[in-house]
């Protein structure tokens, strides 16, 4: 993988969506703090490259996503696509560039109609943007069969629904695709096939992807730069070898630590976190992941100020918040 | 191994009978395996392999109708077959001598009982304690699965736990009688990969310290690699190999195994193209004639559609192949 100095071609600048939480006592109870899923989130992906975002349930990360697309509104922070403020547009503009910006869902079975033929699916999106795309071009691009048109989503499995996704964000020629945990809910073999398909689609539309998973092994396979989440902010991120070879958070190293590899002479150090990661609306101070870290040099420092995200050298562009994420552990 | 299995299953068949009469989905076909004292059994399959339907049958959880288990299949616990028991002996066995743990800790769970209440239950019908020592040992258990303060988290509600914290409570409900068997079906794929962990951990330690076999049914290589001492891998209804864990991963025989590892996404390899198995799993009410895997399989040839193979010793003890490639390995092309 060469680091290109190409310019991004989307910009997340210090990202911020808290939910706020209803009172309890139908409205008339104390007021409880906001939910602080995306707590100030920076990145940028360069043109046809594949950023790999992963963290566990309740890290934040599908809401950066969705956010980033204006599926929800943000509480404040930018996002720039190929130049253009995507918070600050409406109407016509805001439509023009969802074209340009999909995303490809989880769930292929609650994410498609199922009163609608993958012909009328993949269809809907063309009319409304009053494009000239061709259904069985897009099956067959996705590696469906044509005749799947005439078909509804009972009538599919896991992965063909899955494609009939990939197809839909694909008809309006996007140059951007979010792709939301998109092989979680396949089997292995199945898996495998749909994150090749992926794989030969960015090549060939030379696409951009924020692909996001819990999965480390996946993520592995398809991105170029990796970030991790934990409790709603970017704790590490570093081109895709160097966090594999050389993880520097406590919290990465745990992760990719906690893989089961199938292999069953693998002798890696296994570190098992103690307790659940703690609720977004009640974040401990200082570093959020100091409850749990197994860092020897653990301190008060980390129970008091927050780690700022920063270069750790020898590698450059390797950020990491810890304050000791020199230090072996 | 010399020592009786304690859970033997032979000729095994589940069939379900499908809406609009279209047809008998043989979900578990003529299977057969043995679980031995201490020992942890995995059972490895993608969704619809029927594996799911196998823990069920041994403890006739299978709803009747649409299922059924045909004449002639076996299971049998310490020499006796359960599928024979008259229902009050059945429930003497189950959850108190073989217990369960499922997949989906949230809806396992009653929600308007505490936590307390439900790990307790199983000891007042099996073991006849009081409330009050049903309390103290819901207690214990609590202690034994690593939940802190067990003394007031006894009296919690399911949703007031997270979802490792209810794992840890289903376990506790399983482990409550001491059961000589423990299912487990697919125990850790609803949660985060530290709490698998975690998980994962616990049931190591805990079938250590109580001496109990575990037959862990899960889609998850990984899994197997680093906690079953053998595997059986399901296809289509069937068994299609059967090794010990170290075995099976160092000379994977079956084509369909051998997909499935090429198929893993590993974090200890660079990137690469992975390796993906053409096609999908086919129906279970139109499984392919011959060898099921062969409209999927690289290496298939007019034997393999013509007539399916048994499971066929590989030389090495304990591990058979449903392949004809163990008869003829001069038509496996050599290393891909």
């Amino acid at each position: 993988m060469t680091v290109t100095a190409a310019p991004p071609l989307v910009e997340v600048r210090d990202l911020v969506k808290h939910y706020a939480a209803e009172r309890g006592w139908f409205g008339l109870g104390r007021p409880r703090p906001p939910v602080r899923a995306v707590d100030g989130v920076s990145f940028a992906i360069a043109g046809g490259s594949t950023l790999g975002l992963v963290g566990e349930s309740g890290s934040g990360k599908t809401t950066v996503g969705r956010t980033m697309l204006r599926l929800q509104e943000p509480t404040s922070g930018r996002v720039f696509f190929d130049g253009a403020d995507v918070f600050a547009l409406d109407g016509g503009r805001l439509r023009a560039l969802r074209r340009r910006m999909q995303i490809v869902f989880q769930d292929p079975y609650s994410s498609l109609n199922p009163r609608m033929t993958v012909g009328e699916t993949l269809r809907e999106p063309l009319q409304i943007h009053h494009l000239t795309g061709e259904v069985t071009s897009l099956l067959e691009e996705v590696g469906l069969d044509p005749a799947f048109a005439k078909r509804y989503p009972h009538e599919l499995s896991g992965g063909q629904r899955q494609r009939v996704g990939i197809a839909r964000a694909l008809s309006v020629e996007p140059r951007f695709v979010v792709c939301d945990e998109p092989v979680s809910a396949l089997d292995v073999s199945v898996q495998a096939q749909v994150l090749n398909l992926l794989a030969d689609l960015q090549s060939r539309r030379r696409l951009t992807y924020l692909f996001i998973a819990h999965d480390l092994a996946v993520v592995r396979h398809i991105a170029d730069t990796v970030a991790v989440m934990y409790l709603g902010k970017i704790v590490e991120r570093a081109p895709a070898a160097d966090i594999y070879a050389l993880p520097r958070h406590p919290y990465t190293r745990a992760l990719l630590s906690a893989v089961p590899e199938p292999d069953p002479r693998a002798t890696k150090q296994r570190i098992v976190l103690s307790g659940d990661i703690p609720s977004p609306a009640h974040p401990p101070p200082g570093c959020p992941f100091h409850p749990r870290c197994p860092h020897p040099l653990k301190s008060e420092r980390c129970r008091t100020e927050v780690p700022p995200l920063r270069e750790v050298p020898p590698q450059s562009g390797h950020l990491a918040a810890c304050h000791y994420a020199e230090q072996p552990m | 191994m010399t020592t009786p299995a304690l859970l033997r299953v032979r000729d095994l068949k589940t069939y379900f009978v499908t809406e609009q009469g279209r047809g008998t989905a043989r979900a578990v076909d003529d299977v057969s395996f043995d679980l031995y004292p201490g020992e942890t059994l995995g059972i490895v399959g993608e969704s619809g392999c029927g594996k799911t339907v196998t823990s069920l049958s041994i403890l006739r959880l299978v709803p009747e109708p649409p299922g059924h288990i045909l004449p002639g299949s076996l299971i049998e616990f310490e020499g006796r077959n359960l599928l024979a028991l008259p229902a009050p002996e059945l429930r003497a066995v189950r959850g108190n001598q073989i217990a369960m743990i499922f997949q989906e800790p949230m809806t396992s769970l009653n929600p308007v009982f505490t936590v307390g209440d439900q790990i307790g239950e199983a000891a007042i019908i099996h073991q006849h304690l009081s409330r009050k020592a049903a309390r103290a040992r819901a207690i214990e258990m609590l202690k034994l699965v690593g939940i802190p303060d067990p003394d007031e988290r006894v009296d919690d509600y399911p949703h007031q736990l997270s979802g490792g914290m209810r794992q840890r409570v289903m376990i506790a409900m399983a482990l409550v009688c001491h059961p000589k068997v423990l299912i487990a079906d697919e125990p850790t794929t609803a949660l985060d990969v530290t709490i698998q962990a975690q998980i994962l951990e616990l049931l190591d330690r805990l079938q250590r310290e109580l001496g109990m076999a575990v037959l862990l049914i899960t889609h998850d290589l990984g899994v197997v690699a680093g906690h079953a001492d053998r595997v059986v891998v399901m296809y289509a209804g069937r068994v299609v190999e059967n090794a010990e864990t170290t075995e099976l991963f160092e000379r994977p025989t079956h084509p369909y195994t051998e997909g499935l590892l090429a198929a893993v996404p590993r974090i200890d390899t660079p990137r690469a193209r992975l390796h993906a198995i053409p096609g999908q799993v086919p129906a279970a009410t139109a499984w392919p004639v011959g060898c099921r895997f062969h409209p999927r399989c690289p290496y298939a040839w007019d034997k393999c559609v013509a007539q399916e193979p048994p499971l066929l010793e590989t030389g090495v003890a304990g591990h058979t192949a449903r392949c004809w490639l163990v008869t003829e390995p001069e038509r496996r092309p050599a290393k891909r």
